[in-house]
Formats: structure tokens, C-alpha cells, sequence
């Protein structure tokens, strides 16, 4: 099944409840904004014709004014509005705090193609594929400049800024194809960076993930990068005379050399290995150099990802690495 | 008879006009007497006639864009061709039009004529600054068309440091040049405002036009230096590859979206509340009433050119900010409606129990209070942070402002020309075909932008050359209304300037409107007053039956 084709569509597919609500919101707020706008038009116009210059009518009013009338045409419609600005904030929050069980897809924009990853390592390119029924965070970021992935049946969309990871999340209940597009502008084929969102059941898409198949998770690549690039030799097992063990790290508080503490989440944890001398921890001597330029962003998401996962893997040994 | 009446029967040669007090155009003839004029009225002729040639190549390069997108796969240019074409639309409207439009033309011309003055407070300044506003604008205009620039009028970082292979450095230094015109003109009218006022011109008794010129040029004073520093800093970066946005110079790119949001979207009030000052002129006098609520509407304008400092954060709700951002700046956006919606309901009471005539600026200043509506409760849509997360980025956005910009800015612009031309030029527009023009301008319009708000969210990005195939009849729609809205333009540019020749020569105040400018010859002499006025009266000192007259 491909999006529609015809030259004409009246409304955007929806896949999501979030989507359905999104559209209920839009209508009620259309809805409100016809009241307050279609009397000021039928005003205007009947006015104009009714008081038209010659004519013989009733022109005579006073000139002190009802002060309450004024405030009132101000405030109530601002009221009024103001349900619909709790109501797409309340939307929006959700939208941006995932519930921890949601399975993550790490999302890399480039110019101009996007590349998804998932949790057991099959990668795509202008695709993507997710099962209904399950929360997927989608956590993004770019590897150049600065993108925005949209995708209309889910009424979202979020910026991949390059060096800073964003995120959204959704839980689809529509199996079916939709665009994934880029509306941030990024240079000469922007309007061809896009492609297809399939949302399936999941028996579908576990049956996809088997076909499109991977040797290893990203967690595990994660792990074979953290023995190839050298950072095993001082940050493995519990050894932290020169360097801290990262098992356990992610997600705890970290002391900082300069007092404080700082939470060790994905963007501290790429910072460190892109930039260490920034954010110098208490209790270890600077010594670790900068991966800046070495390392890409699809490798940085395996390695953040083996080291949120707690830095060990139970089953793949030294040598299954090599 | 008086000398006023003899010169209605004059024919159109200006020899023959010496039988009057010589006009600010006919007082002398030389190129010369142009270039080095320090009299307000002519720089805002030269200003006019600027801002024409840039609208031009601004509305060219837009019609190149909707031709593009009658197709869906982008056959008609190559993609780097659209995206200089749609950078010339905007950085050619925004910069170069709708930011001086209404200010430096008519702001220039009636300041001083309102407030009883002979001039703006700093003649040659004021000079300084057309010749700036052209050398910057010239220049960037021939570096986006002979060289090309495809960042779009926002230059986001890192695309426009690193990444654009094109003129991006010659555009920006044009800019920044042309900012500081802008920053001149601003401080010249405040400085007027304050010092220039004839005795009894007290604050309230400035017609509202001078309360927005007002409120606008502070604006001016305050937030173009923004935008001047972090287009100089864009410079640098891309120049001496200084790491200040590129993050792997060791930059933020959310820093330039800010620096620039912090003034462009002031900026959309330097463009919104001049015309909203037109407006509260022409309503008033089409209508033969005092306006509603005359302080309300002051007060509105400072209102809104003080919140519009405090909502630039609306524009990056999906760009990284911090869920707190969002929600302040997303309720101030709702805010701003407040005072928005005071002008809208005080003009709408104005026309109510007046004497309405509807002539064509009448015409021009209803359209825009139509339009205005819709595309400011589209921008309380854009306010609501779950509908921005869908529409952000989409042809949703570029009907709103077009609803704005075009809609208000440019009505309000097209409005207040046909309302003020007698007083520029001394002669009357062609009636009949200005109402033809304002219904074209009008229809077409709404052709052209109403179907971009479906578009939008149905899911266009703008910015868009090769757009999927669902799009391609709203798309067509669009593109045979701005047709139609080209043709609304075309019309003014030939019969205004047929009338210069061949229009009835306009009587001192052929609206029967209040206001110290049109106390004064169409056209003014060249110090505005023969004798300087004294103002003893209210403003918009129309007529009034009041209950206890007796009818």
C-alpha cells in the first residue's frame, strides 16, 4: 500500500490517537474562532451598507462609552482561547516525555537521507518501519545541519539538530504507509529527503525485523566500537585507577570536578567522548583525548547505547568482537 | 474666487501652475534637486519609488515559484533554481519592502504634515538613510540574482556558515547595511515625534498613524542592532570560520534562531503596525466618524510593540527548547491577541452608525481587516504548541503570514496610496478602476493563500520544489490566483501612473478627512505649512449627532 496518488486529498491520514486528537482540537478551535470572527464580518458588511453615506437612518449615539462591554469583547475571547492553549500544551509535553517501557529507534538526519536504527541493529534508509500497540521513541539527532522530521499521520514533528539529540514519541494504531518528510529547509534536495513510515501489527513487524535481519544489536556494535576505538583499555571492568568503570554510569549523578553534579544521560555521555575536557569529573585526572571527527553518528548512537545499557554485555565475548 | 479654486481648472502643465504657491514637486526640476533634497516629502517619493522596483523583482520571483509548482515533480527548474528564486521572494519582500514599506514612505511623507511640522527633526539624516537603505539593498539584490544565495531569508546556521555553496557573505553584508537605515529612520521619527509637535499637538491628539510610527520606531532603535549583530557574527563564521553556531566549530545553531527571532519577529510588528496606523486613518474618514475608543488603540500599539519583544520563542517550539520555553512563550503568543483584537473591534465600531462611503481606499481597509483576522487567529493556531508540532515548517505558516504580511501590510500599503496619492501627487486616481484593482487584489488573494492553509496540514513542507503528488490541485488553485492577484497589481501600476499626467487634479482635501495634512495644498508647499498651524481640536474631529439632537 503506497499514500495516495490522486492529485487532490481532503484531509491528512491519521495513525495515531495523538493524530485524531490533534485534528478534534483544530476543528473545536476553528469552531471557536468562527464565532468570534463571523460577526465582526457580518458587522462590517452590514454596516457599511446600512450607514452607507445619503442614506436616511438612525446615526445618533453617545459618545461615553460601556467601559464593561469593552473589556468584555477583550477578555472573553481570550479566555476562551486560552482552553486551547492548556489543551495543545498538555498534547505537546506528552509528546516530548516518553514512558520509559518505549522502544527506542535512534534517528540520524544528513543531507539528505534519513537513517533509522533499531534496538536489534537493522538499519534503514528513507524507511522505517514500527509496529502498532507499543510506544516507539524515535531519539534524533544531525549530522550536519539542521533538519526536521515530520511525519503528517502522526501530527509530529521534531528538529535534528547537529550535535544536540532531540526526541519525540508516538504510538501508532493504524497499520499502513505515510510519508516521512523533512520541513526544515537543509539545502538543494530538501524537498526530496523523505520517505515511508510502515506501521504494521506487531506479528508483521517481527516477521520484518527476522527478513531484514541483523548479526548484532546495537547495543553489541556498541560494544565491538568500545573495544576497537581503544576506550576498553582504561573504562572496562572495575578497574578505575586511571579512568571511571562505566558500568552503572548512565543515568546516575556524576561529581564534577568544579563541584556539583551532572546527570549522566545520552547527551552528557556523547559530550564526554566527543569533548573531555569539558564537564571534568571529580577525583580523575583529564587524560582521556577528544573522538571529535573520528567518531560518526551512527557509531556514537551503538556506543551510547552500550553504555546506557550498563557498559556489559552478558553473552558476546571478546573474541565473537573480533 | 481663491487661488485654490483657479488652480482646479489648470491644465496639466506645471508652468502654469505658478499662479499658487509653488508645490514641493514643482519648486524645482533638476535631478539634482532630487538626489541632494532634504525635504521629507521628496525622500519619500524617492523611498516610493525604490520599495516599487524592489516589489517588482520580489513579486517576479514569486510568480517563477508558483509557475514551478503547478507540477508536482519539479520539471520546471532545476532544485537549486527554486531555492534562489524562493531566497529572492523573501529576502527581496521582507527586507528590501515590507520592513520600509509603509514607515519610510508614508511615515516619511506625514509625520511631519500630522504633527503640524515642517520636517523631520534630522533633514539630512534622513537623506543618509535613503542612500543607505540603497546601497545595502542594491547590493544584496545583485548578489542574490547574479550570484545567487539558497538559504532561504532566514540564513539558519550551520546551512548558511558551512554548508550553502553560494553569495552568502555579499547578501548579508547588504543587509546589515540596510539595518542601519532602518535603525536612522527610527531614531529621526522619535526624536520628531517627541520635539517637532505644533503647539497643541499634545500626545493625544496625534492621529493614531503617528502613535503606530511611533511605537514601530522603537522597535527600530531596539531590535535591529539584534539583527545586525548576529548576521555580522553569521559573517565571521563563515568567513574566519570563528565557531559561534557550526557546532563542530564549537557553536550552538539554537543561538542563531534565537538572535534572529529576537528581532524578525518584532519585525513582523515594524510591518503589521504601520498598516494598522493607515488603517485607523482611512476608516475614519470613509466612515465620517471620530474613532472608536482612540485611546484604547494608542495604548494597543504600545502594548504590542512591547509584547512582540517577549514571543520570538514561538518560532522554535519543535527546535530543541526546553518544555518550560515552550509553554511561556506559546501563552504570551496568546496574549498578543489581546491588543490585536482591540483594533479590530474599535474599527468595526467606527464603521458602525457612520456615513460610509465606500470608495477605494474604504475598500482596501475593509479587505484588510478581513484578512488581518484571519491571519492573526491562524497565528493563535501556530500558538498551540500540539498544532505547531504538525503544522511548523508547513505551507500552514506561509499562508499565515501571507495572510499578514500581504493581507494587512500590503492592503493597508495599496490603501493608504490611493487615500494619500492626491496628497503626493496633486491629482485623483481613476475611481472606477481602483475598485476593479481592490476586488482583483482581494479575490485573488484569497485564491492564491487560502488553499495553503489546507495545504499545510495536509502535510507540505514549505520550501518545497518536489512535492508529493496529493498536493498538485490545491497547488494549481494557488497558482491561478496569484494570476489573478499579479493582474490586481498591475492595474494601480499603470492607471497611478497615468493620473500623474491625466488624473483630476485633487483639491486640498478631497475626503472631507480631519488631520493637519489635509488642512494643507495638494500638494504641500515645500515647509509643509503656508502659515504653521495651532492645533485647538481633538483628533478625528468628525461630525457627531449625539441623541439630544434634534432630526
Amino acid at each position: 500500500m503506497k499514500p495516495s496518488s490522486l492529485a487532490l486529498s481532503i484531509w491528512p491520514a491519521s495513525a495515531s490517537a495523538s493524530a485524531a486528537e490533534t485534528d478534534h482540537l483544530i476543528w473545536l478551535f476553528t469552531l471557536l474562532t468562527l464565532v468570534l470572527v463571523i460577526p465582526i464580518f457580518i458587522g462590517i458588511t452590514v454596516f457599511a451598507f446600512r450607514y452607507r453615506d445619503g442614506k436616511k437612518v438612525n446615526r445618533k449615539y453617545r459618545e461615553d462609552r460601556d467601559r464593561t462591554l469593552e473589556i468584555g469583547w477583550m477578555l472573553i475571547p481570550f479566555v476562551l482561547t486560552l482552553i486551547f492553549f492548556a489543551w495543545g500544551a498538555k498534547m505537546f509535553i506528552v509528546h516530548k516525555n516518553p514512558p520509559p517501557n518505549a522502544m527506542r529507534i535512534e534517528a540520524i538526519g544528513r543531507q539528505w537521507m534519513w537513517k533509522f536504527q533499531h534496538p536489534g541493529g537493522q538499519a534503514e534508509i528513507n524507511d522505517l518501519h514500527v509496529p502498532t500497540g507499543e510506544p516507539i521513541l524515535i531519539h534524533m539527532i544531525s549530522q550536519d545541519v539542521i533538519h526536521s522530521l515530520y511525519i503528517p499521520a502522526l501530527r509530529i514533528q521534531m528538529e535534528t539538530l547537529p550535535g544536540r539529540y532531540t526526541q519525540f514519541w508516538f504510538n501508532a494504531d493504524r497499520p499502513g504507509t505515510y510519508r516521512i518528510l523533512c520541513s526544515e529547509f537543509c539545502g538543494t534536495d530538501h524537498s526530496v529527503m523523505g520517505g515511508l513510515l510502515t506501521i504494521m501489527t506487531p506479528t508483521d513487524y517481527a516477521d520484518w525485523l527476522t527478513k531484514a535481519g541483523s548479526s548484532i544489536s546495537l547495543e553489541a556494535s556498541g560494544q565491538q566500537s568500545f573495544a576497537q576505538l581503544g576506550c576498553s583499555g582504561c573504562h572496562e571492568g572495575t578497574n578505575t585507577a586511571r579512568a571511571p568503570t562505566l558500568a552503572g554510569l548512565a543515568g546516575t549523578q556524576v561529581p564534577l570536578e568544579a563541584g556539583g553534579t551532572v546527570l549522566a544521560d545520552d547527551a552528557f555521555i556523547r559530550g564526554k567522548i566527543l569533548n573531555p575536557d569539558g564537564n571534568k569529573m571529580a577525583g580523575y585526572k583529564q587524560v582521556m583525548p577528544t573522538y571529535k571527527g573520528i567518531i560518526k553518528e551512527d557509531e556514537m548512537n551503538q556506543l551510547v547505547a552500550f553504555i546506557r545499557g550498563g557498559a556489559t554485555l552478558p553473552t558476546p565475548s571478546k573474541e565473537a568482537s573480533r | 474666487m481663491s487661488p485654490l479654486d483657479n488652480s482646479l481648472m489648470d491644465p496639466p502643465t506645471p508652468r502654469v501652475t505658478l499662479g499658487r504657491p509653488a508645490d514641493y514637486l514643482h519648486e524645482a526640476h533638476t535631478l539634482r534637486s532630487w538626489f541632494f533634497t532634504t525635504d521629507h516629502k521628496r525622500i519619500a517619493v524617492m523611498y516610493l519609488f525604490a520599495i516599487t522596483v524592489f516589489f517588482v523583482i520580489g513579486a517576479i520571483a514569486a510568480g517563477l515559484v508558483r509557475l514551478s509548482l503547478v507540477v508536482p515533480n519539479g520539471a520546471i527548474f532545476t532544485s537549486d533554481t527554486y531555492n534562489k528564486l524562493f531566497t529572492i521572494h523573501g529576502v527581496v519582500m521582507v527586507w528590501f519592502f515590507l520592513i520600509p514599506s509603509i514607515p519610510a514612505t508614508f511615515g516619511n511623507f506625514l509625520i511631519p504634515l500630522m504633527i503640524g511640522a515642517k520636517d523631520l527633526a534630522f533633514p539630512r539624516l534622513n537623506l543618509l538613510s535613503w542612500y543607505i537603505f540603497c546601497a545595502g539593498s542594491l547590493f544584496a539584490v545583485f548578489d542574490i540574482i547574479i550570484g545567487g544565495v539558497d538559504t532561504g531569508w532566514t540564513f539558519y546556521a550551520p546551512f548558511s556558515t558551512t554548508f550553502s555553496n553560494t553569495w552568502v557573505v555579499p547578501a548579508l553584508i547588504g543587509v546589515i547595511i540596510a539595518g542601519f537605515s532602518s535603525i536612522l529612520t527610527g531614531l529621526n521619527f522619535v526624536v520628531t515625534i517627541h520635539t517637532m509637535r505644533a503647539p497643541g499637538m499634545t500626545w493625544f491628539r496625534m492621529p493614531i498613524f503617528v502613535w503606530t510610527h511611533y511605537a514601530v520606531s522603537l522597535i527600530f532603535l531596539l531590535a535591529t542592532p539584534v539583527i545586525t549583530m548576529a548576521l555580522i557574527l553569521l559573517v565571521l563564521e563563515r568567513s574566519f570560520g570563528i565557531g559561534i553556531f557550526d557546532p563542530t566549530l564549537g557553536g550552538d545553531p539554537v543561538l542563531f534562531e534565537h538572535l534572529f527571532w529576537f528581532y524578525s519577529h518584532p519585525a513582523v510588528y515594524i510591518m503589521v503596525l504601520p498598516g494598522m496606523g493607515v488603517i485607523s486613518e482611512i476608516v475614519p474618514a470613509f466612515a465620517q466618524k471620530r474613532i472608536f475608543g482612540y485611546r484604547f488603540i494608542c495604548y494597543a500599539s504600545i502594548a504590542l510593540a512591547s509584547l512582540t519583544f517577549f514571543v520570538w520563542g514561538h518560532h522554535m517550539f519543535v527546535n530543541g527548547e526546553s518544555d518550560t520555553a515552550a509553554l511561556v512563550f506559546s501563552v504570551l503568543s496568546f496574549a498578543v491577541a489581546v491588543p490585536s483584537a482591540v483594533k479590530v473591534y474599535n474599527w468595526t465600531a467606527t464603521i458602525y452608525k457612520g456615513s460610509i462611503r465606500l470608495k477605494t481606499p474604504m475598500i482596501y481597509a475593509m479587505g484588510y481587516i478581513g484578512l488581518f483576522v484571519i491571519g492573526g487567529l491562524t497565528g493563535l493556531f501556530l500558538a498551540t504548541l500540539s498544532i505547531n508540532e504538525h503544522v511548523h515548517g508547513t505551507y500552514f505558516v506561509v499562508a499565515h503570514f501571507h495572510y499578514i504580511m500581504v493581507g494587512g501590510t500590503v492592503l493597508a500599503f495599496l490603501g493608504g496610496l490611493h487615500f494619500w496619492w492626491p496628497k503626493f501627487t496633486g491629482r485623483l486616481y481613476p475611481e472606477g478602476w481602483g475598485l476593479i484593482s481592490a476586488v482583483f487584489i482581494f479575490i485573488g488573494f484569497n485564491a492564491t493563500f487560502f488553499p495553503q492553509f489546507l495545504l499545510g496540514y495536509l502535510g507540505m513542507p514549505r520550501r518545497y520544489h518536489d512535492y508529493p503528488p496529493e498536493f498538485q490541485l490545491l497547488n494549481i488553485v494557488s497558482s491561478v490566483g496569484a494570476t489573478i492577484l499579479a493582474a490586481g497589481y498591475i492595474f494601480p501600476m499603470v492607471y497611478l501612473v497615468w493620473s500623474l499626467w491625466f488624473g483630476k487634479r485633487a483639491p486640498a482635501n478631497p475626503w472631507d478627512a480631519k488631520g493637519l495634512e489635509w488642512t494643507t495644498s495638494s500638494p504641500p508647499p515645500a515647509h509643509n505649512f503656508v502659515t504653521p498651524p495651532v492645533v485647538d481640536f481633538e483628533p478625528y474631529d468628525y461630525p457627531m449627532e449625539t441623541p439630544g439632537d434634534a432630526r
